[in-house]
């Protein structure tokens, strides 16, 4: 218990750097760290098949990605956009709210008993593997076909302004 | 017995982290003397006999010279590049079997570290990391070609690791396991998952050379275009550590390879020396067999090194997206359709 308070607080203090790092880049690797502390909390729930698959999807690709773009804007204090008064003010009401809003959520949240984990290999590659293609089968398949159409809207979003230049090759 | 197993554990640890690290060492010699070989010359023959002291001289140059950190450079971040590099590098044997169970004074060892169920997955994971090493250290150099090394290898990585992973599904189809122990298990005597995926495995190997960017993929650090790449601003023992990091890579990479698909540590005949070597010896000579087919594909890296000139990026890209996927895919439907149609009539 004492292992997950302390993944669990590291999680909020990179999470924390997150928004407060003056760098975008910084800010990412500090994305990162947090990503991988989410990869402790997977395994300590017993779950390694989705612990390794955050692993290398979130940290080792869509990360990459994440710095690649902020690598190539190269944005820093200079390139931002100052916003006016109103603009900042109008932020400032909504994360008030919006922290209102939380705080009486949390409030109403009754604590709830401990789950007991009732099988130790759920979360192994095998049982995901039979829930996945025998109970969710559908909604597994309907998610892939999602997937597959943003990835030809993407394509389609890339070849938007006429046919695209000859390359040499 | 707890304690006694933790010991054994940290000792493997410690051998396999120093076996890498020699081998490592040795590969600079190695490439060298390739090199030499495959231009018609000598190569490095002035420390020790043979230059076989080479790698000593040159490990003390590195850290001989001076460490530079340029001004501008953002200073934590080009620390930990490097720091990254060998880092990921080195975690990445950890879940390889290097040998069958091994018994010694009445004590049955496992030669791996941890046998975790999800073990290929993790090494797809150690290597989807490794690029970050490259990416932090490239742009903390603050120089343009520092960067555009460091964007060019993540490019270069994201891309072919899709069609390495798609590569091992069709792997997996076959084994049914993502357990390393396993796969080597299952490949007893000649039962080498080559013969039955030699399509699979060429996939695999080439997305192996575009991951520990070795040439002809070595493109991040091309010097022709980029000065030296992502470590064009690294002195010293800083620079050290990305070199190294790159043979390191190409020791664990040779060993995925073999293990994967090349047997591991069985060979034609096993069972016939472990009857007659007893259980102590046969697995050493197991251990024997795993290294000496690394050490062929180490030389096969460099082989291909001195042999084939680097690709241009768009040829790069091209054989990435449009020629290792399709294949890939392939690969995954001929070895579904075949597996199904021996299930059903054999």
């Amino acid at each position: 218990m004492s292992v997950f308070y302390f993944i669990a607080f590291l999680s909020i203090l990179f999470s924390l750097l997150v928004i407060f790092a003056k760098n975008p880049v910084h800010s990412v690797l500090y994305l990162i760290i947090t990503f991988f502390t989410f990869t402790i909390h997977y395994i300590i729930l017993n779950a390694q098949f989705l612990a390794v698959v955050n692993f290398i999807v979130y940290m080792g690709a869509i990360l990459v990605l994440f710095l690649f773009v902020l690598m190539m804007l190269n944005l820093n204090k200079d390139a931002e956009p100052t916003k006016s008064i109103y603009v900042k003010l109008a932020g400032i009401i909504g994360g008030g709210v919006l922290l209102v809003t939380l705080v009486g959520a949390i409030k109403l949240t009754a604590k709830s008993n401990p789950v007991v984990l009732q099988d130790v290999n759920l979360g192994s590659v095998q049982n995901l593997g039979r829930v996945l293609f025998n109970e969710f089968l559908l909604p597994f398949e309907v998610s892939s076909i999602l997937l597959l159409s943003a990835m030809v809207g993407a394509v389609l979003l890339a070849t938007k302004e006429g046919k695209p230049k000859a390359t040499t090759v | 017995m707890e304690i006694a197993d933790l010991i054994i554990k940290l000792v493997l640890v410690v051998v396999i982290f120093a076996i890498s690290l020699v081998v490592a060492m040795y590969s600079t010699y190695a490439e060298r003397k390739v090199a030499a070989f495959l231009q018609d010359r000598v190569g490095p023959n002035r420390a020790g006999p043979f230059g076989i002291l080479q790698p000593m001289a040159d490990g003390a140059k590195m850290f001989m010279k001076e460490e530079i950190i340029p001004t501008r450079a953002s200073g934590f971040l080009f620390i930990v590049g490097p720091s990254l590099a060998i880092m990921t590098a080195c975690i990445g044997s950890a879940v390889i079997p290097w040998g069958p169970q091994m018994e010694v004074a009445g004590r049955v060892i496992d030669l791996q570290v941890t046998d975790i169920n999800v073990g290929i997955l993790y090494i797809f994971g150690v290597v989807s990391l490794g690029v970050y090493g490259i990416m932090i250290g490239g742009w903390a150099s603050n120089n343009k070609y520092s960067l555009l090394g460091a964007i060019r290898a993540a490019s270069q990585n994201i891309s072919y690791e899709i069609s390495m992973g798609l590569s091992i599904i069709a792997l997996l189809m076959l084994t049914g396991t993502l357990s390393l122990k396993e796969i080597a298990e299952q490949q007893h005597g000649w039962h080498w998952n080559v013969l039955t995926q030699p399509l699979g495995f060429l996939i695999f190997m080439v997305c192996a050379f575009a991951e520990t960017n070795r040439s002809p993929f070595d493109l991040p650090e091309c010097e022709t275009e980029l000065v030296g790449g992502y470590h064009t601003e690294y002195s010293s023992m800083k620079l050290g550590f990305y070199l190294f990091a790159e043979y390191i890579n190409m020791f664990v990479s040779s060993a995925v390879m073999a293990t994967l698909y090349w047997g591991g540590y069985n060979y034609p005949g096993m069972d016939w020396v472990a009857a007659h070597a007893g259980p102590t010896i046969a697995p050493i000579i197991g251990v024997v067999v795993l290294f000496a087919k690394i050490f062929a594909f180490i030389f096969f890296f460099m082989w291909v090194r001195w042999t084939i000139p680097r690709f241009r990026y768009d040829q790069l890209m091209h054989l990435g997206w449009k020629t290792l996927i399709p294949l890939a895919i392939a690969n995954i439907v001929l070895t579904g359709i075949i597996s199904t149609l021996i299930d059903k009539f054999a």
